[in-house]
């Protein structure tokens, strides 16, 4: 899982690095590992996933062993350890959401996009991943989609047929 | 109290149920209450003026605990009570810690509140943080709440600009900074200890007690772990006096609650209760669940988020002994395990007669077995087992003894781990065994019929059945 080069070492832009000495500001001195999860997140949003080199670049920032970052990566569900897609759904598969029709929904969803939940679609354009619940229980089915990870509630399957044409659409400009 | 027969058809009398009082929720309706000038022309930050200038920290923690506020994130555990336990040595910093981890399936209202109105959040924050002598404190926010960081990250920029963080607040010589801190995706971090674990950087592993936070917490420092909710509250208790909070409620459940209210239901959403409301106007009256969704019958409710026992229709409508059951700590529990509940984190689900118990259970075995962090082999073996039993009952290929397999697993998680995440994944499957055993071997002994269509609603949704002790 770990074993995946990047092509090219990327260094982190400068305004990324201000924003890195901000956050670690805010915890005492020693005390830089408190901004490991924040500095991951800043970085995830911008390279769009967590590589290996990513994580040695943020364990030296930080002055830390690489382990370090390594361990925290693989315990969170939020950080990709592999590429994905340009937009990544994560649909809520928990409970409540069931309730009101999630299963279903997911089924669509894996016809729709024709990958099975993790797995990239041919275009690149999308993951799409079964999470746990993300709080939204009251709107449910719900998906969320990072890097802002804004929340779709109330999904039917027309309302993310409409999402998933809007998202195409919107990659297909840029 | 109107009889109970026919619920879910007869037609509700709206002048039979009181309005219930707002105090979180008072100005949800105000246009642009999210702002810092709207909130402030509303009466916020007044609990900040009153502590800062007028009450010494021990006053103020003095008035939570006359308030009899209590956790307000599952635990119940007296908020003030918590705060008294707080160490104080000599030139050791003492750290606030907001949990916005809100995680508890179910429970979507700390998410709600930090959305709609995230002043009260910060303004509680400062007064806390006033009272613990805290000079930084940090709200942890699970990760995937980004909209809502950002929302948090700019109200505390507000209140900075406007004086009421930073160096020398108002003037008073107190000095605080509030620092809003992601997660990275894991349940187990609502768990106090694994969240100051990961807020340091580390896996969340929840750590062996004691020491307590209040003792060793954040940093090795005394620390103080406070949910969303209970933190808000606390801008009521100052502005008002911990004496009328506490007139607010019922005995021992003091003030309000914000319910999550999800599942088969005609309106979902969050809604705050004075504690003491009858759970059957809750789940039928207009003014919050407005009944069960298609005109069906309501079958059982989960109603303090997935990790509090479920009961069935009768049981949560009315206490064993006959009673109404009240959405309050002490009546929602009333009748222990055997008949009783809790009201936990207030995540309240609910059933129609067209659910599964069994898939249900099986859904979240498969959340908590997910979320286990695999210290404790209770748990992270124990989460796994059940999953794997409860798979064989859902899809037909099941026995009696996987049945008796479940209460024993459960039995061996719940009480042999570090952390209460072994009794969350336990409760709910000797929960569901307990209320629905009929359901369970109707899976086992109609094995093609359980895959094709659901048990129904068995007797459970008749209030005038008797329950069976």
């Amino acid at each position: 899982m770990l074993n995946i080069k990047e092509n090219q070492q990327q260094e982190f832009s400068e305004e990324l690095l201000k924003k890195f000495a901000e956050i670690v500001s805010r915890y005492p001195e020693g005390k830089q590992k408190s901004a490991l999860l924040p500095l991951m997140h800043l970085v995830q949003a911008e390279r769009g996933w967590m590589s290996t080199e990513s994580m040695d670049q943020i364990a030296a920032y930080l002055n830390l062993e690489p382990i370090e970052v390594y361990e925290v990566a693989t315990f969170y569900t939020m950080f990709h350890l592999q590429p994905v897609g340009k937009y990544v759904l994560d649909v809520c598969k928990t409970g409540p959401c069931c309730l009101v029709g999630a299963e279903d929904l997911m089924r669509h969803i894996e016809d729709t996009l024709g990958v099975k939940a993790g797995e990239v679609t041919d275009d690149g354009l999308f993951t799409w991943r079964k999470v746990e619940c993300i709080a939204a229980c009251g709107g449910g089915p719900v998906l969320q989609i990072g890097p802002e990870y804004t929340y779709y509630e109330n999904l039917t399957k027309e309302k993310v047929d409409a999402l998933i044409n809007e998202l195409r659409t919107k990659a297909n400009k840029s | 109290m109107h009889s109970l027969t026919n619920l879910g058809q007869r037609p509700i009398n709206h002048n039979e149920f009181k309005m219930s009082r707002k105090l979180l929720l008072k100005h949800i309706d105000v246009p642009g209450i999210r702002s810092f000038e709207v909130y402030r022309q509303k009466g916020g930050y007044n609990a900040v003026e009153k502590a800062l200038k007028e009450m010494s920290s021990e006053e103020v923690v003095e008035q939570v605990k006359t308030s009899g506020l209590r956790g307000r994130g599952g635990a119940g555990f007296p908020t003030g009570l918590k705060w008294s336990f707080l160490a104080k040595p000599e030139g050791v910093p003492r750290y606030l810690v907001c949990n916005a981890d809100e995680s508890e399936p179910g429970t979507f209202k700390d998410r709600y509140l930090m959305t709609h109105i995230p002043h009260i959040l910060i303004e509680g924050m400062i007064v806390s943080s006033y009272a613990l002598g805290a000079k930084t404190s940090f709200i942890y926010v699970r990760g995937e709440m980004m909209p809502q960081i950002k929302i948090l990250e700019n109200a505390i920029a507000e209140a900075k600009a406007a004086g009421f963080l930073g160096k020398n607040i108002l003037g008073t010589g107190y000095d605080l900074e509030i620092y809003v801190q992601p997660g990275g995706g894991a349940y187990i971090c609502g768990e106090e200890t694994a969240l100051l674990e990961s807020l340091e950087g580390n896996r969340g592993n929840p750590r062996i007690k004691p020491p307590f936070p209040a003792v060793a917490g954040l940093y090795n420092c005394p620390t103080v772990v406070n949910n969303v909710e209970s933190i808000a509250a606390t801008v009521d208790v100052i502005n008002g006096g911990g004496e009328e909070y506490s007139k607010v409620g019922i005995g021992r459940s003091t003030g309000t609650k914000l319910i999550s209210a999800s599942g088969n239901i005609n309106k979902p959403g969050v809604y705050e209760i004075e504690l003491g409301l009858p759970v059957e106007e809750f789940i039928y009256s207009d003014e919050y669940c407005g009944g069960i969704a298609g005109g069906k019958q309501l079958k059982a409710v989960v109603a303090g988020g997935s990790s509090v026992p479920i009961l069935p229709a009768n049981l949560i409508l009315k206490t064993a002994e006959g009673n109404p059951r009240l959405m309050s700590y002490e009546s929602l529990s009333e009748g222990g395990f055997e008949s009783g509940t809790m009201l936990g984190s207030g995540g309240f689900i609910v059933f129609d007669e067209d659910q599964c118990i069994v898939r249900n259970t099986l859904n979240y075995t498969q959340f908590y077995h997910h979320e286990s962090c695999g210290q404790c082999s209770p748990c992270r073996e124990g989460t796994g087992w059940m999953e794997r039993v409860l798979e064989k009952i859902e899809n037909g290929q099941g026995s009696q003894e996987h049945i008796d397999m479940l209460v024993e697993i459960a039995g061996n998680i719940e009480g042999k781990t570090i952390c209460p995440l072994g009794d969350a994944a336990a409760w709910p499957v000797a929960s569901a065994i307990r209320h629905f055993r009929e359901e369970f071997e109707w899976h086992v002994n109609n094995p093609e019929l359980a895959i094709k269509q659901n048990f129904g609603i068995g007797p459970y949704a008749d209030p005038l059945v008797p329950v069976t002790k």
